[in-house]
C-alpha cells in the first residue's frame, strides 16, 4: 500500500512495505474497534436527567475482564508484529547477501560521493568511477555499500528502496540493496548535518545493463585517463 | 513525629504584604505552581510562533514570512531545533509536572504546603534561569543552535561543524539548568508524597494525578543522571575542546546517542503520566463514576515507567548500532504497547454506566483519549524495527509524537487548566468560549498532523529547510499537503486568543464559585478557593477513597475524602 | 513537636508529618543519593564500555598515581571513619564532640584534595593533560566531578559542624555523613577503575 504514494524500487521495499501492510490492517482494526467503544459508550452515557451513574469498582474479575480481555489480544497481536518485525530486518539489515558488486558512499558537509567499481566490478582498481551527488546502479544487482562520513553524522536515505543508514564518522558502516525497476530517484540525508542540510540531495540512476555499461564507458575512459596521468 | 498537626495552626493565613514577597520570592506551593505554569504557557507562546515561522516557510519555501520575515537555512533549523526543546523541556515539563505537581499534591493529599517551600522557591528560581539562557541563545551572535534537539555530536560538539559557537553551549547550558530544577523538584514532590500526607491518605486512597506526577518523577530521577553526565562531557566538549565525542580522536558519537534517549525516551512517559493522571481525575468527576481498576491503573503506570528505561535504542535501528540489538529494542518496544493501552481501556471502560456530562474539562480528556490512541497506534509502525528503517526521521514520525506530545502537552493541559481554574482563582471560565476555544483547536490539530502522516509515508524527511532541490520529493500534491498543514496551524494558533482572552477575563470577571463547583471528591475540593496560605481552614484527615462516586443508597452521588464515614455532607 | 500559640502566624504542617516514619530530611538525601548515583552511573558507564573497546586506555592508565590514589582511598575511608563517629555523638546528643569528628572529616577531605592537586601538577607537567587522549578526559572529568562533591560536603560539613558545636540541628549530623560515605562510596569505584586496572 506504501506504492500508492511512492514508488517500490528495491528486493527490500518489497518487505518493508509487506510489514506496513501488516501493521497498518492490525492496528488499523484495534483503532476502529477502539473508538467505535469508546464514542458509542460516551453516547450511550450521556448524561440524562434522573439517571445516576452505575457504581462499578473495576476489581472483581467478573468486571476486570473487560480490559483483561483486550490486554491478551494486544499481547497476540505484539506477538505477532515482532515476529514479523524481526523477520523483515533479519532478511533487509542484518543478513547481507553475497554481493555482485560493492560501492562506497562518502557522506560530508554538504554533499554526497559515490565510488562505483566500474567495468571490472572490483573497487580499488584504476577504472573505479567517482561521482558526486549521483549514483549509478544497475537494475537487479545485488549491491554493498560502504558508508562512511568525513565530519558529522549524517544519514544515507533512499526512500524508494526503503533504506536509510546513518553515516557515523569513525565508523565504516554496511548495507545492501538489489534494485527492482529502473528510473531516476531522490537520495537525501536524512540527519541533521547542520547549515546545508537540506542542500545534500543526490540522484539515484537505476539503470538497464545497457545503459548501466555504456555510463561506465563514458566515464571510465576518464577515470582510466585521469589515474595514468597521476601514475 | 507522625502525630496530625492540630487544626488551628492553618487557621489564618498570615499572608505576605509586598508584591515581590508575595508573587515573586513566594515559598508558597499554589504561587509557585502558578509561576511555573504562566512560564510554561508564555513559552507556549514562544513555541507556538516559532512552528508558525518553519510552518510557513515548508508550505511557502523561500517567500517573506509575516511578522518574521524570510527564513534562513540558518534560521530554519535553529527554529525547529528550540521549537523541539521549548515545547518539551519549557513547556510540558513545568506545566505538567512542575505546575500541577507544585499546585496540586499539597492540596489533594491534604497538607498545607511542600515539606520543603525553599528548595521549590529554588527549583523555580534556577528553572527561570534556564529560560532566559535559552532565550538569550536564540540572538547571540551566529543564532540559536540549529542541530535538533537530540544535539548529535560531532556537529553539537564543534562550532566548525554547527557554526553556532554562542547557541550550541547556550542552548545544553540551559538544559542542563532545567534538568537540575527538576531534580530538586521531583524530590521534592517524592518526599511530600511520601511524609506529608494527611492521616487515613493511604497509598490507595492518592489520587492517581498524584500517583503519576511522582512516579514521573521517578522515572525523570532515574534516566536524567546519564544525560546530565553527558551534557557535563559535551559542554567541555563544546568549550575546552575535549573530544568525548570526537571519533577522529578516539571518542564515540554514539555514546552521545545513548546517554541521549536513555533519557529521551523515558522523558516521554514523564510527560505522559501526569496528563493520563489529569483524564483520570477528571473522567470520573464528569462522568460521575468511580475510576475502573485504580490498581491495575496504578500497576500499568508503574509497568510503564520500569519498561520506558529499556526501550531508548528504537531512536537508533539506523544509527549503526549492531542490527542484532534493534530485535531485542523492538521487543521491549512493542511490550510498553501493553501497558499503556490497558490503562487507556481502563480509562474507556470507566465511561460505562456514567452519566457523562460534556463541560469543557471533560471534552479536553475525552480528547485525549481519542487523539492518544492515534498516537499510541501508530508508534507501532516506528517500534517495529523493519518499518522505521523507512519511516524514520520522515514526517511519520513527525506527526507521530505530535500526536502524543499534542494530547500531553496542549489537550492535558487545558484539560487540567478548565478542571482546576475554579480553585486557582476561585472563579469559572466561560463555558461558551471554552467549548469554542477546544473545537478550534482540536479540529485543526488534526489536520495539521494527518497530512503529516501522509507526507512522511510519501517519504518527506523532517529537519529539510526546503524540499525545492528535491524533484521527487517535491510534487504538487505534497506541496498541497503542507500548505493544508500550516493553514491549520494558523488556524489552531488563531483559536488560542480564545483562550487567553477567557482565562484573563475569566481570572477577574468569571463567575463566583465556592469550596466544591464540580462536586468532586479529592482533598484539594474542601479546601476554599482560592485556597489561603496554608491552603485548609480545617486540616481534613482522609476516610475513603477518591473516587466513590455514585455509591448505591446514598442521596449524593458523590463522597469527599474528607467527610466522616457518619456524617452527611451539608446540603448545598 | 511544639508549635506556636499564635494562631496568625501560620505554623507549617507538611514539614513536621512522617507518614511513612523515616525522617523527611534523611528521606530526601537518600533520593538526593539516588539521583547523583544516576549521574555517576553514566559517566562511569560510559568510561567502562569506551574503555572495552579502547585496548590502549590500558597503556594511558599506567600513568596514572597507584600509590596516591591508594592513599587517598586510605585517608577517605578514615574521614568515613571520623563522620560516624561524629553521628554517634550527635545521637548522644554530644554537640560539641560531633563538631571535633566532622572537623576531622573535614581534614581528611582537605589531604584528598592536596594528595589529588599534588596528583593533577604532575601529570599536566609531564603532558598528560586533558586533551592528551579520550582516557584523560575521562579521568579529570570523573575525578573532578567527584573532587567537585567532596568540596561541596566540606563546606556543608562546615557549616553543619558550626551548628552542632552550639548543639543545634543535631539530626543533620547524619545526614552529611550519609552523604559523605555516598562520596566515599564513588571514589571505591574510582580507584580501581582509573588507578589499578591497567
Amino acid at each position: 500500500m506504501l506504492e500508492w504514494l511512492i514508488p517500490a524500487a528495491s528486493t527490500s521495499a518489497d518487505e518493508i512495505d509487506w510489514l506496513f501492510a501488516v501493521i497498518f490492517y492490525t492496528v488499523g482494526v484495534w483503532f476502529v474497534v477502539a473508538q467505535g467503544i469508546f464514542f458509542g459508550l460516551i453516547f450511550k452515557f450521556r448524561r440524562r436527567p434522573g439517571v445516576r451513574s452505575l457504581y462499578v469498582a473495576g476489581e472483581t474479575k467478573d468486571e476486570k475482564r473487560w480490559i483483561s480481555w483486550p490486554h491478551y489480544a494486544v499481547i497476540a497481536c505484539d506477538v505477532v508484529l515482532i515476529a514479523g518485525a524481526i523477520a523483515v530486518w533479519r532478511d533487509v539489515k542484518q543478513v547481507i547477501p553475497p554481493p555482485d558488486e560493492t560501492i562506497r558512499v562518502i557522506a560530508q558537509q554538504w554533499a554526497w560521493t559515490f565510488v562505483h567499481p566500474g567495468p571490472d566490478r572490483q573497487l580499488d582498481t584504476p577504472d573505479d568511477v567517482v561521482t558526486v551527488n549521483e549514483l549509478h546502479v544497475r537494475n537487479g544487482t545485488t549491491y554493498e555499500f560502504e558508508l562512511t562520513s568525513q565530519d558529522v553524522v549524517h544519514s544515507f536515505s533512499i526512500p524508494v528502496f526503503r533504506l536509510k543508514q546513518d553515516a557515523v564518522p569513525g565508523r565504516m558502516i554496511k548495507g545492501w540493496f538489489r534494485p527492482t525497476k529502473t528510473g531516476t530517484f531522490d537520495i537525501a540525508c536524512a540527519e541533521m548535518c547542520g547549515l546545508g542540510h537540506a542542500l545534500m540531495p543526490a540522484a539515484l540512476h537505476i539503470e538497464s545493463a545497457e545503459e548501466h555499461a555504456a555510463w561506465l564507458g563514458e566515464h571510465t575512459a576518464v577515470a582510466a585517463a585521469a589515474a595514468g596521468s597521476r601514475s | 513525629m507522625s502525630m496530625p498537626a492540630p487544626a488551628h495552626g492553618a487557621a489564618v493565613a498570615h499572608a505576605p504584604e509586598s508584591f515581590w514577597s508575595r508573587y515573586v520570592f513566594s515559598t508558597d506551593h499554589k504561587v509557585i505552581g502558578l509561576q511555573y505554569m504562566f512560564t510554561g504557557m508564555a513559552m507556549a507562546l514562544i513555541g507556538g510562533f516559532m512552528a508558525y515561522v518553519f510552518r510557513m516557510q515548508l508550505a511557502f519555501p523561500g517567500q517573506s514570512v509575516p511578522l518574521y520575515g524570510l527564513v534562513t537555512a540558518r534560521e530554519y533549523n535553529a527554529l525547529i531545533t528550540n521549537h523541539g526543546s521549548i515545547m518539551i523541556f519549557w513547556v510540558s515539563m513545568p506545566v505538567l509536572i512542575a505546575g500541577l505537581g507544585n499546585f496540586l499534591i499539597p492540596l489533594m493529599i491534604g497538607c498545607d504546603d511542600m515539606v520543603f517551600p525553599r528548595l521549590n522557591r529554588l527549583s523555580y528560581q534556577i528553572f527561570f534561569v534556564s529560560v532566559v539562557i535559552i532565550l538569550i541563545s536564540l540572538v547571540v551572535p551566529g543564532g540559536g543552535f540549529g542541530g535538533a534537539w537530540t544535539a548529535y555530536p560531532p556537529l553539537s560538539a564543534s562550532a566548525h561543524y554547527n557554526h553556532t559557537p554562542w547557541g550550541a553551549p547556550l542552548w545544553l547550558l540551559a538544559v542542563a539548568l532545567e534538568f537540575v530544577a527538576f531534580l530538586l523538584g521531583g524530590i521534592n514532590f517524592t518526599v511530600t508524597v511520601m511524609n506529608a500526607r494527611a492521616p487515613g491518605m493511604t497509598a490507595m486512597r492518592i489520587p492517581i494525578v498524584v500517583w503519576m506526577i511522582v512516579i514521573a518523577s521517578l522515572v525523570f530521577m532515574g534516566s536524567v543522571g546519564p544525560l546530565i553526565a553527558g551534557a557535563v562531557m559535551l559542554f567541555l566538549d563544546q568549550t575546552v575542546g575535549t573530544q568525548f565525542f570526537d571519533p577522529k580522536a578516539g571518542g564515540d558519537p554514539l555514546l552521545w546517542q545513548h546517554l541521549f534517549w536513555f533519557f529521551g525516551h523515558p522523558e516521554v512517559y514523564v510527560v505522559l503520566l501526569p496528563a493520563t493522571g489529569v483524564v483520570a481525575e477528571v473522567l470520573t468527576v464528569f462522568a460521575r463514576k468511580k475510576l475502573f481498576a485504580y490498581k491495575t491503573i496504578l500497576g500499568t503506570a508503574i509497568a510503564t515507567g520500569i519498561i520506558s528505561f529499556f526501550v531508548w535504542a528504537h531512536h537508533q535501528f539506523v544509527a549503526g548500532i549492531d542490527p542484532r540489538m534493534a530485535h531485542l529494542f523492538t521487543i521491549t518496544t512493542l511490550l510498553i504497547s501493553i501497558p499503556v493501552a490497558e490503562m487507556l481501556f481502563a480509562f474507556i471502560a470507566t465511561l460505562y454506566g456514567g452519566s457523562i456530562e460534556f463541560a469543557t474539562p471533560m471534552l479536553w480528556a475525552l480528547a485525549f483519549i481519542a487523539e492518544f490512541l492515534i498516537g499510541g497506534v501508530t508508534g507501532i509502525f516506528l517500534g517495529a524495527n523493519a518499518t522505521d528503517i523507512y519511516l524514520h526521521d520522515t514526517y511519520f514520525v513527525v506527526a507521530h509524537f505530535h500526536y502524543t506530545f499534542f494530547p500531553i502537552a496542549i489537550i492535558g493541559t487545558f484539560a487540567a487548566i478548565t478542571y482546576w481554574f475554579p480553585k486557582m482563582f476561585g472563579r469559572r471560565m466561560s463555558e461558551t468560549l471554552g467549548k469554542i476555544h477546544f473545537w478550534g483547536t482540536v479540529i485543526p490539530f488534526n489536520l495539521i498532523f494527518i497530512p503529516l502522516f501522509l507526507t512522511g509515508v510519501a517519504g518527506q524527511h523532517r529537519r529539510i529547510y526546503s524540499y525545492e532541490n528535491f524533484p521527487q520529493l517535491s510534487t504538487p500534491w505534497l506541496n498541497h499537503l503542507a500548505v493544508i498543514a500550516t493553514v491549520a496551524l494558523i488556524v489552531m494558533l488563531a483559536f488560542q486568543v480564545v483562550f487567553l482572552v477567557n482565562f484573563f477575563w475569566s481570572m477577574r470577571h468569571g463567575e463566583e464559585v465556592g469550596a466544591n463547583p464540580w462536586n468532586a471528591n479529592t482533598l484539594e475540593w474542601a479546601a476554599p478557593s482560592p485556597p489561603p496560605h496554608g491552603n485548609f481552614v480545617t486540616m481534613p484527615a482522609v476516610y475513603r477513597g477518591p473516587y466513590e462516586y455514585g455509591v448505591p443508597d446514598r442521596d449524593l452521588d458523590y463522597w469527599p475524602q474528607h467527610v466522616p464515614n457518619q456524617e452527611e455532607l451539608p446540603r448545598a | 513537636m511544639s508549635h506556636a500559640a499564635d494562631v496568625r502566624a501560620h505554623v507549617p504542617i507538611a514539614t513536621g508529618r512522617s507518614a511513612t516514619g523515616i525522617p523527611t530530611a534523611r528521606l530526601a538525601v537518600w533520593w538526593v543519593l539516588a539521583s547523583e548515583i544516576v549521574i555517576f552511573g553514566g559517566l562511569i558507564g560510559s568510561y567502562v564500555m569506551l574503555r572495552l573497546h579502547h585496548p590502549h586506555w590500558a597503556e594511558e592508565a599506567s600513568h596514572t598515581n597507584t600509590v596516591a590514589g591508594a592513599f587517598n582511598t586510605f585517608v577517605l575511608l578514615t574521614s568515613s571513619l571520623a563522620a560516624v563517629l561524629a553521628h554517634q555523638a550527635a545521637e548522644a546528643r554530644n554537640g560539641p564532640r560531633a563538631a571535633r569528628f566532622l572537623g576531622l572529616t573535614i581534614l581528611g577531605g582537605l589531604v584528598f584534595l592536596m594528595v589529588k592537586s599534588f596528583e593533577w601538577s604532575n601529570e599536566i607537567a609531564h603532558g598528560f593533560t586533558i586533551f592528551r587522549d579520550v582516557f584523560w578526559s575521562y579521568y579529570y572529568v570523573t575525578c573532578g566531578l567527584h573532587g567537585l562533591h567532596v568540596i561541596v560536603g566540606m563546606v556543608i560539613m562546615g557549616i553543619v559542624a558550626a551548628d552542632a558545636r552550639r548543639g543545634r540541628n543535631l539530626h543533620r549530623v547524619e545526614l552529611i555523613g550519609i552523604y559523605w560515605h555516598f562520596v566515599d562510596a564513588v571514589w571505591i569505584f574510582l580507584f580501581p577503575l582509573f588507578y589499578i586496572a591497567k
